[in-house]
């Protein structure tokens, strides 16, 4: 079977297509490798750059995926910033979420969210504000935020568009080499 | 290409331009009769089209505002949008899988053969298979079905070869590639199938039937069909006699226009087309064209539908070649013993990336969604299609409060499941996790249904008027010369596909209309 190539391609062109798809900060956060930790949240205008850290950690709590590096991370949650800049009900709705979150943190854990060592133990934060206007709104932006990135198609094994490529008449549409007969 | 002036009151007038209007005005146009089509949506070609499920969706959906009632999870996950169908010249045959399957022959007379079932409105059809049969063998021509006319069936991908291997040993015998409406050979002047997948997307070689590049075309091309985009009906007005005489619209640039008609025809989909005929209430008809019986709106059939999606130790792919890549059609017979009236057919589906973590388990979060999204590259799909119970209270109403942009109501769709549309569902999970369980799945996941891509049934066809709105032609039992052309004269839902039958329905409907219209009769 024609298997998909999951390695990251950062070459020149694929950093072209990616800025002219996203905005600049994420085009940036995913194309450099930059962690959660990194000093990618002080680009941050609106929103303090603890809240931007933490926020990328809430987004890999909710979608967790081990195979996908922090930086496809950051890049989601990156646009909220620019989201609050314009909107202070956005800014507030972001600012408080993640305070909320803290104090939910500390009331338990006696550390901040981010600082929570285990990811069984921020989930179990997480579903305290499950039904919460923030967690619904940032729940609800990572399913396109995070999984309509193109660069992240390939690490799930999706190709993406095809027409230009002539279809799979001749790309493995019927590969399959597994299943027995009878 | 035909330009109509808008007191020409020669005309008929469609509303919409998908399997129903954009055949309807195709065929009246063959026969020389002119014909304005009013198309809410742009006018998208083949190359438009774009292999990308958000972005194809921003161009191509159903997108104004309607609400929700019920109990169905469709109200709960998406209450914005109701149903998934196209707002672009072709309409939902440019969204369409291609699957074109005959109704059974019980199907037009469930309420003869399934006797009452509490809480359900069944009713007979008042036209019978054996009536169907000849104008069922046209439309299969015209679209150039496989498995019809000598056509063979298209080739199976990996997506069908697991379903199928998987049916095979549970020891079911109607498995196959499907009859499906996409070009196994060259026909018609397009191609063959490129295996391209994104179906759902506008089919970008061409090779799936779609109004869009056959009906309206072949029309246009006689100098008797014009095609308007961009233009949304938001009346339809009538005579001092109580006959219809023309379609009020918003045009392009935002203008109310009239177009005089001497026919009008309906085929906006089951929730405009009934929006459309309560929105034009009158001090002659207070609640509505056409709806001396309140039947109007009523009756809302979505089928009963589910999706299974089965991960595998090894790669599928499912993504590559056509999305409805085929059938299992053992489970679409009647039969009670299985807890249910009527039966489904499982048809393999496959969702990109995008859609799949958008639709496998809407609003789920955590390692249990995100595990099963990481074998997206070894998953299959099926969905579950099967017919489901007519229900008086299941209906498209005008939403009291939420109007469009043009000032006038939204439509407001209610569903409730009935207790044999879940029995039938809970089925069809098992029986589709089986067929992947007997071929090695790891996991399955019974996914719940999208936002409605059938919608049938709010303008029914009966034998008598008080039970319906339309007669066995589709003719308003209240006004003669209106008409409806689309899958909301469906009396009941049938298991398949409704395409076929839409389309079929519509040739029949312009034979009808062009005879009444020569006889002097409308």
């Amino acid at each position: 079977m024609r298997e998909v190539d999951r390695r990251s391609k950062i070459d020149r062109r694929n950093f072209l297509k990616t800025a002219a798809a996203v905005p600049p900060a994420a085009a940036v956060a995913a194309t450099t490798g930059l962690s959660i930790d990194g000093a990618w949240a002080e680009a941050a205008t609106a929103l303090k750059p603890e809240t931007m850290k933490t926020l990328a950690r809430v987004a890999r709590d909710i979608y967790p995926h081990d195979h996908l590096a922090d930086h496809y991370y950051v890049a989601a949650v990156t646009p909220w910033d620019a989201r609050a800049a314009s909107d202070p009900k956005v800014k507030a709705l972001i600012e408080d979420g993640i305070v909320r979150l803290d104090e939910d943190a500390r009331a338990k854990h006696k550390l901040p969210y981010a600082a929570v060592a285990w990811e069984e133990q921020r989930v179990d934060l997480l579903r305290g504000i499950e039904h919460t206007e923030f967690f619904g709104k940032v729940r609800g932006d990572l399913i396109v935020s995070l999984y309509n990135n193109h660069d992240v198609w390939p690490k799930f094994g999706y190709e993406g568009s095809s027409a230009e490529h002539g279809g799979y008449i001749t790309r493995g549409f019927d590969d399959i080499d597994w299943l027995s007969n009878g | 290409m035909a330009k109509f002036d808008l007191n020409d009151d020669g005309l008929v007038v469609i509303v919409g331009s998908g399997a129903g209007g954009g055949t309807l005005g195709n065929e009246l146009a063959q026969k020389g009769i002119k014909v304005v089509i009013l198309e809410a949506g742009d006018r998208h070609e083949i190359s438009d089209f774009i292999n990308d499920e958000w972005t194809s969706f921003t161009q191509l959906a159903w997108k104004d505002m309607r609400t929700t009632s019920g109990t169905w999870r469709v109200a709960h996950d998406f209450p914005n949008l109701p149903a998934w169908i196209v707002k672009s010249v072709g309409g939902s045959t440019v969204h369409w899988a291609g699957a074109s399957l005959r109704f059974e022959e019980h199907e037009f007379k469930i309420k003869s053969v399934y006797g009452d079932v509490p809480g359900a409105s069944l009713l007979d059809w008042p036209i019978t298979l054996a009536e169907m049969e000849p104008w069922y063998a046209k439309a299969e021509f015209k679209m150039g079905t496989t498995r019809t006319n000598g056509i063979p069936g298209l080739p199976g991908n990996n997506n069908f070869k697991v379903m199928e291997a998987g049916a095979r040993k549970l020891g079911y015998k109607e498995v196959h590639t499907g009859r499906m409406s996409i070009n196994s050979q060259p026909r018609d002047g397009r191609g063959s199938c490129l295996q391209i997948g994104f179906c759902f997307q506008g089919c970008k070689s061409g090779a799936k039937w779609s109004t869009l590049y056959t009906e309206i075309p072949k029309g246009e091309a006689t100098g008797k069909l014009e095609v308007r985009p961009n233009s949304m009906a938001v009346r339809i007005e009538h005579d001092a006699a109580g006959k219809v005489n023309g379609v009020v619209y918003v045009d392009g640039e935002g203008k109310m226009q009239k177009q005089k008609a001497r026919v009008v025809a309906v085929a906006g989909n089951s929730l405009e087309s009934p929006r459309l005929l309560l929105n034009s209430h009158s001090s002659m008809f207070p609640d509505g064209l056409a709806n001396s019986s309140g039947q109007v709106g009523r009756n809302y059939m979505r089928h009963m539908t589910g999706s299974v999606y089965a991960v595998f130790d090894r790669p599928v792919h499912m993504y590559r070649g056509t999305t409805m890549a085929g059938i299992i059609l053992d489970e679409a017979r009647h039969d009670p013993k299985r807890g249910f009236n009527g039966g489904y057919e499982m048809e393999t589906l496959s969702l990109g990336l995008p859609f799949m973590v958008a639709f496998l388990n809407p609003g789920a979060w955590g390692r249990s969604f995100t595990t099963a999204i990481d074998g997206y590259s070894n998953m299959a799909g099926m969905w579950l299609v099967g017919e489901d119970m007519p229900q008086e209270t299941n209906r498209v109403t005008l939403d009291p409060v939420v109007k469009d942009a043009n000032g006038m109501p939204v439509a407001s769709v209610h569903y409730d499941d009935h207790p044999n549309d879940i029995a039938m569902r809970n089925h069809a999970y098992q029986r589709g996790a089986a067929v992947y369980d007997a071929v090695g799945a790891t996991r399955t996941f019974p996914t719940p249904p999208y936002p409605s891509t059938h919608n049938l049934g709010t303008n029914r066809m009966s034998e008598k008027p008080r039970d319906g709105v339309v007669n066995k032609y589709g003719q308003a039992h209240d006004i003669k010369n209106l008409f409806v052309s689309d899958g909301s004269q469906f009396t009941t839902s049938a298991a398949c596909n409704p395409t076929l039958t839409i389309v079929t329905l519509a040739i029949r409907q312009a034979d009808h209309i062009a005879g009444a219209m020569q006889r002097g009769e409308i």
